[in-house]
């Protein structure tokens, strides 16, 4: 909302600056996001901080108040007259312009009263009106067809007001005007862009923001827009004349309704269409003009008819007004030239012969003001905010009227509102006012009443005001107050459609007093209320607790899009494969974004698959992880289970190439599977077993199924060929691993116990033995183990061979075996014997041969 | 005697031929080893004459310990200028590459959310983490956003095909939930903080996301005052930014708070002068706060006129790109390595 300060001004004294009425709105809720300079400069007040403001100042010696006295013929040209313009100096200045708006003036000789205008001498900096771009340009002397000029009379556009460039800012003349007062103490403003949070709707105006300021700056109004708004009634009266009937007082709590007769529809006085364009709204005529000027003054909408278009569709007869909701298949044809199918609940304007206009949101085609009206109904009214709130949506249509009504006004406005406009219309357009208004108000609203004892602003602001102290703020804000002992009883002014009853409203008015207060007067305190039970939330620390392990591995954290797309999760399988992504139904979205974000998802590969694409073109060796949540909705569940997975992915070289090292091979299935042991190594997993394959996205030779006791907890592996070239990843081979960590965080120990230091030296020795091809060195280690029993302390694998000098089909493993007991220090007899045992053991169970 | 002292003449001589370690092992061994040439003058002994064996005992021990003290000499020496030679010789190119680690990194978001957590946990507050898709009920009806009610429209969300579901807008629901759960039917203080993504139904440009995380706070108790959240969130914020970091709170409107309040922090890129970053206004605007309303006490199971409460909400990404100057909000889920590397 743009509101200017010389509005507020009408209704609120303002000796601050612009700058710190900015900062005061904007602590106090009503946020100034933007403020606009026109023509004055800016202030820097110690302490506020604004941005710095690029504008156009008018110099107060050279751009002033003209006043032309006479336009005069340019001798030489045509299209060009001389203004002969007062600016305070004694004699007129002969001032040549285009300006096509002098040119009916021609010939008129002295103009009395005069044409005031905006005059800049030689000298003055103004924007180049004949320039595409806005740049400054400085006023030079020079001549023009044969005559010298050195002043101007400027358009908007010149002063950077408006786009206006059609002719020069004309002014009607005002009491006070005086040749050659410099025009900032005339046009010059400041307009604030105020946003307004949806509670505020009572400050939807000037009169609201200037209730606001009186409030905050402890300062009486100066003007009250209340039921006594003075209306000049001369006309016979509107009984008779038309007629009012609410069919859905729900929807439409109030209708009031005045009748101006013998009008005339021109263009608004200039201060009001400067008025109306700097609160960004375009001028028409006028009539129209009263309503959009009423709407941002006191923030209640009104709507004009044309009368006599009412009374011929009543075939001469009374009009009357009705409000209803739509018939069944009902039309209309709306201002902004829409044809639009009403809807259920949307509310109406109709008379006997049809619709009229979308109740509180647009008129209709039909009834509008134009050029050759005289008689004009005006309606102002009132509507459920929140039925207009949904009628605007479904019609898709934002007007400024509906953007108000679904803030809630309150029904008391209408009257106002009415009485405000059918008054100024009578002032800027002439006719006569027909006595008495229609007003139909069935249900009018309790009014509002709020008990606050005094211990509840110190309960809940921690602040100690006295009952006398917090009244004095309350009737700032036209509360009224009644003071019983420490209880204030707080009567809530109509318009403030933002307060409740009861322990809600002691709130809000409690939030009222820290509003006026300011919040920077609130002390600061430490929270000294009784500490709550602490609580240690498990899954969090183990979800934290992958990530520093993955991270501790070398593997950096990817967090992607949540959404994805049934299809492209659906290209992790080849055709023709059984998928192993979870069978459960998406969450799917009702209105999704885009088409790749239409569903929660199922799975965290497609996203790591996704990333390791874009990344490709840039980072060819990527090591990476996440941790994130799957979605998946059961049958018969209302919500998902929301599912914690860790998804890795690494593609590339294994290590860094760098000017010592240049690295060529590319991780495989062991580099991901050391991944994987170094994640459920960290967090103390114990009997991990790897059975071949099992996973639809992975290469069936080339992976591998991960199980914790008996649990498949995940699966890991180079991707499917398929797959890889279904998501373009044709480069190196990609490795991926899923991990469910629900399954990990049941079966992680909560503690693990440390070994102690061995106090006894190790024996070490190798052994080799051929096995047959086909036979997983996991079942070598166990039967080694096995066989080792006590004394045997580890076994490792260093060395798989396989070659010449081997049987065919059979491969050599090499073993590092440790023996060592705390019992004794062990002889070479005593490992002889194990070892004699591991041997025999591999022999008979394995058909091993023990290589030499 | 002229043998001797030509045989020390010869060994000195060669001594001083000596450059290596292996040429000095060499002439020790011939000269002093157990089968060198003092031993083996020594050996002669038995075949000098009586009268002349003490003499020629005394000098050829003479030659052993000349012999020997050359050699610790030529040793010492010889060591001295291998040090000197290493110590000289062979500087490496110091601005050449270290060779690589293999490091990791979390997302910068991750690192954000738990540096605020941190703050957070010394203060007494834990974590507490809710859902994504939650009742539309949780995330609007039980926080005071009345149906259709126009602050519904501060918030554009991501419906479901199930009509009461949705993604939730805001970490918020999460309030509900926590009173439920830990709040014992109203007759338990609650501090907690609540982390998690949250889901806004927004065009994605440089400035918007659909997806975002955010870090709620919530403290119930019987004596939470308005004056308490403006103390605690300072020390927060202080923590955060910086010892000096001046705050501002503004009066704002949020369904489930009352009062409300933005919280800003002078720009700690211009120092409140005003720059790029905070749209020369010289404030950033980093958190949204208030007294929790009495509507959402009740829904969460207390008396609001015994217990009182406040919460606070922020935003990760925003704190991490005011904090690096981050002009693109795309690059948190674009996962682009040359991105996170820079974390
Ligand atoms: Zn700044």
């Amino acid at each position: 909302m743009q509101v200017p300060l010389s509005w507020l001004k009408e209704f609120v004294e303002i000796d601050q600056p612009a700058e710190w009425v900015a900062e005061r709105l904007t602590v106090a809720g009503l946020e100034v996001a933007h403020i606009r300079y026109v023509g004055v400069p800016q202030q820097t007040i110690e302490g506020i901080r604004q941005p710095k403001s690029h504008h156009l100042v008018w110099a107060r010696d050279k751009i002033l108040l003209g006043a032309i006295r006479e336009v005069k013929p340019h001798p030489n040209a045509d299209r060009l007259v001389l203004a002969m313009v007062d600016y305070g100096a004694g004699e007129l200045e002969q001032c040549v312009t285009g300006a096509p708006n002098l040119r009916p003036y021609l010939g008129q000789g002295e103009l009395d009263p005069p044409l005031w205008t905006a005059f800049a001498l030689e000298g003055a900096v103004v924007y180049d009106g004949h320039s595409e771009e806005r740049k400054l340009m400085t006023l030079k002397g020079k001549e023009l067809r044969g005559i010298y000029n050195k002043s101007m009379v400027c358009s908007e556009l010149e002063l950077g007001i408006s786009d206006e460039h059609e002719g020069v800012i004309l002014m009607e003349e005002r009491a006070g005007f005086v040749a050659g007062t410099p025009l900032q103490d005339v046009l010059g403003d400041v307009v604030f862009d105020i946003e307004l949070t949806p509670n505020l709707g009572h400050c939807y105006s000037v009169l609201g923001v200037a209730r606001e300021l009186a409030a905050l700056t402890n300062k009486p109004l100066r003007v009250q827009l209340d039921a006594n708004v003075p209306v000049l009634q001369e006309g016979d009266s509107i009984f008779g004349q038309a007629k009012i009937e609410i069919r859905n007082p729900d929807l439409n709590p109030r209708f009031t309704a005045m009748l101006l007769k013998g009008t005339q529809v021109k263009p608004s006085p200039y201060w009001v269409q400067y008025r109306l364009k700097l609160s960004g709204q375009r001028p028409i005529n006028n009539i129209v003009d009263v309503t959009n000027y009423v709407t941002f003054e006191m923030g209640q909408p009104l709507h004009a008819f044309d009368y006599d278009k009412l009374v011929q569709r009543a075939g001469g007869g009374v009009p009357t007004i009705i409000t209803r909701t739509p018939e069944p298949g009902e039309t209309l044809e709306t201002l902004d030239g829409v044809k639009r199918v009403l809807g259920e609940n949307q509310i109406l304007v109709c008379d006997t012969a049809g619709v009229l206009s979308l109740g509180g949101i647009i008129g209709g085609a039909e009834t509008e003001i134009s050029e050759t009206t005289t008689n004009v109904l005006l309606e102002a009214a009132s509507w459920h905010f929140i039925n207009i709130r949904k009628t605007c949506q479904a019609q898709k249509v934002f007007t400024e009227a509906a953007t108000r009504f679904s803030r809630n006004i309150h029904p008391s406005r209408a009257i106002i509102g009415c009485r405000r406009g059918i008054e100024l219309m009578r002032q800027w357009g002439g006719g006569m006012v027909a006595k008495d208004a229609l007003d139909e108000y069935p249900k009018p609203p309790a009014p509002l009443c709020i008990d606050l004892p005094i211990s509840e602003v110190k309960r809940l602001l921690g602040v100690e005001l006295s009952v006398q102290n917090v009244a004095e703020m309350l009737t700032r804000l036209a509360f009224d107050v009644t003071l019983m002992g420490d209880t204030l009883r707080v009567g809530v002014p109509d318009y403030r459609t933002d307060m409740s009853e009861g322990v809600v409203g002691m709130a809000d008015l409690v939030e009222e007093i820290a509003r006026v207060m300011g919040y920077d007067n609130i002390p600061n305190t430490m929270l000294h209320d009784q500490t709550p039970p602490q609580r240690t939330n498990v899954r969090n620390e183990f979800e934290e607790r992958v990530r520093d392990i993955c991270v501790s591995l070398g593997l950096t954290e990817n967090i992607s899009y949540r959404m994805t797309a049934p299809e492209l999760e659906a290209m992790l399988t080849p055709q023709g494969l059984p998928s192993s992504l979870p069978q459960a139904r998406y969450v799917q979205l009702a209105n999704p974004i885009a088409s790749d974000k239409t569903v929660m998802r199922h799975t965290l590969l497609v996203s790591l698959l996704h990333n390791a694409l874009l990344n490709a073109r840039f980072t060819p060796r990527q090591q990476v992880f996440e941790v994130g949540h799957v979605y998946l909705l059961g049958e018969g569940q209302t919500l998902p289970d929301e599912l914690l997975r860790l998804g890795v992915l690494m593609t590339g070289a294994r290590s860094e190439s760098a000017w010592m090292q240049q690295s060529s091979e590319t991780v495989d299935f062991y580099d991901m599977k050391g991944v994987i042991e170094g994640v459920l190594r960290g967090l103390r997993l114990r009997d991990v077993r790897y059975t071949l394959g099992g996973h639809s996205s992975l290469h069936p030779a080339r992976s591998a199924t991960v199980h914790v006791g008996e649990q498949a907890v995940g699966a890991f592996g180079e991707l499917h060929p398929l797959v890889a070239s279904a998501f373009k990843l044709t480069g190196a081979p990609v490795l991926v691993a899923e991990l469910d960590l629900e399954a990990l965080l049941a079966l992680a120990p909560k503690r693990h116990a440390v070994k102690p230091l061995p106090i006894t030296p190790a024996v070490l020795e190798d052994i080799a033995l051929v096995v047959d091809e086909s036979l997983p060195a996991a079942q070598v280690e166990t039967v080694i183990r096995k066989a080792g029993g006590a004394l045997l302390r580890d076994v490792r694998l260093f060395d798989v061979y396989r070659g010449a000098n081997l049987p065919p089909n059979s491969k050599s493993l090499a073993y590092a075996l440790t023996y060592q007991t705390d019992e004794k220090t062990l002889t070479d007899k005593d490992v002889a014997k194990v070892r004699a045992r591991i041997v025999q053991a591999a022999e008979r169970e394995l058909n091993a041969k023990l290589r030499s | 005697m002229s043998e001797l002292k030509q045989v020390e003449r010869e060994a000195l001589d060669a001594l001083q031929g000596v450059a290596t370690a292996e040429a000095l092992a060499a002439w020790k061994s011939k000269y002093l080893g157990s089968k060198g040439v003092v031993r083996d003058l020594l050996s002669k002994i038995a075949s000098i004459p009586a009268e002349a064996r003490k003499a020629y005992g005394q000098e050829v021990n003479a030659l052993k310990d000349a012999l020997t003290s050359a050699f610790d000499a030529r040793e010492a020496q010889l060591a001295q200028a291998a040090l000197q030679r290493d110590l000289e010789g062979g500087a490496l190119d110091v601005t050449l590459d270290g060779r690589p680690r293999q490091s990791g990194r979390l997302h910068p978001s991750t690192q954000t959310l738990r540096q605020i957590m941190a703050i957070w946990a010394d203060m007494g507050f834990q974590v507490y983490k809710s859902r994504d898709v939650e009742l539309d009920d949780m995330n609007f009806t039980q926080l005071n956003f009345p149906p259709d009610h126009p602050a519904r429209d501060m918030q554009d969300t991501f419906y479901t095909v199930d009509p009461s579901v949705i993604l939730r807008t805001h970490t918020s629901p999460g309030q509900i939930r926590a009173m439920h759960e830990l709040g014992e039917n109203g007759t338990q203080p609650i501090r907690v903080v609540l982390p998690g993504m949250c889901y806004r139904f927004e065009q994605i440009t440089t400035r918007s996301e659909v997806q975002f995380h955010q870090v709620e706070g919530l403290v119930v108790g019987r004596n939470v005052r308005m004056s308490d959240l403006k103390g605690t969130f300072t020390q927060f914020l202080k923590r955060l930014f910086g010892e000096n970091t001046a705050v501002r709170f503004r009066a704002s409107y949020f369904p489930f708070t009352e009062p409300s309040m933005e919280i800003d922090v002078e720009c700690f890129l211009c120092g409140g002068a005003g720059c790029r970053v905070c749209k020369y206004t010289g404030w950033l605007e980093v958190a949204g706060s208030g007294m929790v309303h009495p509507n959402v006490l009740r829904n969460g199971g207390y008396d609001p006129s015994v217990w009182s409460g406040f919460a606070f909400g922020m935003g990760p990404e925003r704190i991490t790109m005011l904090k690096h100057d981050i002009q693109d909000i795309r690059y948190f889920w674009g996962n682009d390595l040359r991105f996170l590397g820079q974390f």
